[in-house]
């Protein structure tokens, strides 16, 4: 195959021959800006000045002596300004958008993170903005509905399909076939056709510069193990990539498994898919014997998607990183764990590697480090969580 | 043997016909109605029919055919009983069909092994709409292999593309009528003779769909070119008479060829 953007033989650009040419257009202003000094200071700037970069690289001293084994830090991604580390690739994209000229941005969104994150780098730069979001989404997440509101975007509920993550996706795509000429897609994972899966770690690896040189003054040393959440994959990809050639750091994906893998209700990509082309890209899916992408199911709206991105796969095949199912009651604890334990109450997406990691800390030693990359903040997870534990919120 | 898309347009530029091309989704509201249809169709003067394989997730249908797809595959509809039902049409029509589906239903299937049933069941070409021209060796090499059409497609946004993707089709060349995804449209305001100029230094016919929904827009379209593509306008009907629906479909399809001939 050897074509461009392949992660092996993953990725590629299967889109509609209507959105063909905008790809190239956008691949193009991508490999011209990604390198511009001015593109990259006004990126930085606002990185800072706006979003509160660098993110803080916290050791959980608790959490350490409590699991007895690695020390643990957290990146606290949750303090990025909108709360989530899709902030990062947001304002890349939206200032890549403004070079081309585009005034309508669309995006799709699960737990509506991404959503939010768009609304608000709209609301700066004064684009139009729709975000979709499935039916069954919107009402799992009201409170990021109400917020994308109040930011100025208009949230259009997908109800076809599964109103999920997935369904959402599809209707941004035929949004931008029909509007491609005024329209920016603002693609919220590194999924979708080329040049996407590779812009949007780029805009997100800062994630892993930052933890490297931030560990680098505490410990003067590398991590051992670098663990975060894979719905799409954009934190774990930002969280792994400049580790990848530092072959001792292991890296640890956990996806969401909802009432476990050996049930239906799962969203367990990488456990039980099988190859596929899906949504612009060669990757891994879940899907029947005749490639009808299958319902997903996790208690994460930002987890419950049928694929991952093609470099995850990558990864996963050449060995470089693995990729572990939790479930919901798993994340559950883990959220309560660390809300109980350190005080910080992580999204439920995020909720995922916090799990993994409390299985994967206690057998490290005591001079290793493990690092968590801390995704989202949980604060719109609170009402599901208590409906989970069976707790019944109601505000007067 | 000559590809029956090729016998079909000839056969037209004889008559002086233009192609009426269309399309059903199989499996809606059952298999027994879609073998029905297509007879009928054929019988009323379609010259081309395109079956819709159902897949869940169909990113460049409008609202008409996703709720098709939906209902076919909650009959149970799968691209093996699709070429079981094509496996009894061929029993009783001779003329062009085509399947219309995604790319990851071929995939899935193996590539290989697709093609060859198509060929087995004189399935004359496949119209991929998530499947660029940048990525069509994903299926090329075998439906060249059994001699089945990868047909291309250009849009109004293809431009400078428009030669180098007509340069390498086969059968015909299925033209985007407008942006967007299909389903029916008061309006077209495509300009096709500046779209569809470069075709001029090729021989592949040109045929135009997405939002052809009567016989006036097929008359205006077919002027631009070689023949007109109708489908959400017939899935509608079927939508509407379910079982019943194909004399209603016949009698459309016979609205639509009369402007044609």
């Amino acid at each position: 195959m050897g074509k461009v953007g392949r992660f092996g033989e993953y990725g590629g650009q299967y889109v509609p021959e209507t959105v063909m040419n905008a790809v190239h257009e956008l691949e193009a202003a991508y490999d011209k800006y990604k390198d511009d000094p001015d593109f990259i200071a006004e990126l930085k700037a606002l990185y800072r000045d706006y979003a509160g970069r660098p993110s803080m690289l916290y050791y959980a001293d608790k959490m350490t002596k409590d699991l007895g084994g690695a020390k643990i830090y957290i990146k606290r991604e949750d303090l990025n300004h909108t709360g989530s580390h899709k902030l990062n690739n947001v304002l890349g994209q939206i200032l890549l958008a403004k070079r081309m000229g585009k005034k309508r941005i669309i995006a799709e969104t699960g737990a509506g993170q991404h959503g939010v994150a768009t609304a608000t780098a709209c609301a700066l730069f004064g684009l139009e903005c729709e975000v979709y979001m499935g039916a069954e989404d919107c009402k799992r997440q009201s409170l990021n509905v109400y917020r994308m509101n109040l930011l100025g975007a208009k949230v259009t509920p997908v109800a076809s399909g599964t109103s999920t993550l997935k369904d959402a996706i599809n209707e941004a795509m035929r949004d931008w076939c029909s509007n491609i000429e005024t329209t920016f897609y603002c693609i919220g994972s590194v999924m979708g056709p080329h040049p996407y899966p590779t812009m949007v770690r780029d805009f997100q690896k800062i994630i892993s510069e930052e933890i490297k040189d931030q560990l680098r003054e505490r410990e003067g040393r590398l991590p051992d193990c670098v663990v975060a959440c894979v719905g799409g994959g954009s934190n774990a990809m930002g969280a792994f990539y400049n580790f990848i050639e530092d072959k001792s750091v292991r890296l640890v994906g956990a996806e969401a498994a909802g009432r476990g893998i050996d049930t239906p209700d799962t969203a367990a990509t990488m456990a039980l898919g099988t190859m596929g082309i899906f949504h612009g890209m060669k990757s891994v899916f879940l899907q029947d014997e005749y490639g009808q992408i299958a319902p997903v199911y996790s208690i994460s709206a930002g987890l419950d998607y049928p694929g991952v991105g093609p470099e995850h796969t990558y990864l996963r095949d050449t060995g470089r990183a693995e990729y572990v199912p939790v479930t919901d009651e798993e994340a559950v604890c883990a959220f309560e764990y660390l809300s109980k334990t350190e005080g910080i109450i992580p999204a439920i997406e995020s909720s995922h590697a916090v799990a993994a990691a409390l299985k994967i800390a206690p057998a490290m030693g005591k001079d290793q480090i493990l690092v968590i990359n801390l995704s989202g903040r949980g604060d719109k997870d609170v009402y599901s969580i208590a409906r989970y534990r069976g707790v019944d919120l109601v505000e007067e | 043997m000559k590809n029956r898309i090729d016998s079909c347009f000839e056969q037209l530029k004889a008559k002086g016909e233009k192609a009426l091309i269309t399309f059903v989704t199989a499996g809606d509201p059952d298999m027994e109605t879609t073998e029905k249809l297509v007879l009928e169709m054929f019988d009323k003067g379609a010259d081309i029919i395109e079956l819709g394989v159902p897949f869940s997730d169909p990113i460049a249908e409008g609202k008409t055919i996703q709720l098709a797809s939906q209902r076919s595959l909650r009959g149970g509809t799968t691209l093996d009983k699709i070429f079981d039902m094509v496996r009894s049409l061929r029993t009783k029509t001779d003329k062009p069909l085509l399947l219309m589906m995604y790319v990851n239903t071929i995939f899935k299937y193996g590539t290989e092994r697709f093609f060859k049933n198509c060929a087995e069941l004189s399935i004359d070409g496949v119209i991929v709409p998530d499947l660029p021209f940048e990525e069509r060796d994903e299926i090329q090499p075998a439906a060249d292999k059994y001699g089945i059409y990868n047909i291309n497609l250009v849009s109004p946004t293809s431009a400078d593309r428009v030669s180098m993707i007509a340069k390498e089709s086969k059968g015909f060349l299925y033209v985007v009528s407008s942006l967007g995804v299909t389903g029916t449209r008061s309006e077209i305001t495509t300009d096709f003779s500046t779209l569809l100029a470069p075709l001029k230094d090729f021989d592949v016919p040109a045929c135009i769909g997405f939002g052809i929904s009567d016989p006036e827009q097929a008359k205006k379209m077919s002027e631009f070119s070689n023949g007109v593509i109708v489908g959400s306008a017939i899935v509608n009907k079927v939508a509407d008479n379910g079982r019943d629906s194909i004399p209603v479909v016949g009698e459309f399809v016979a609205a639509l060829k009369a402007p044609l001939r």
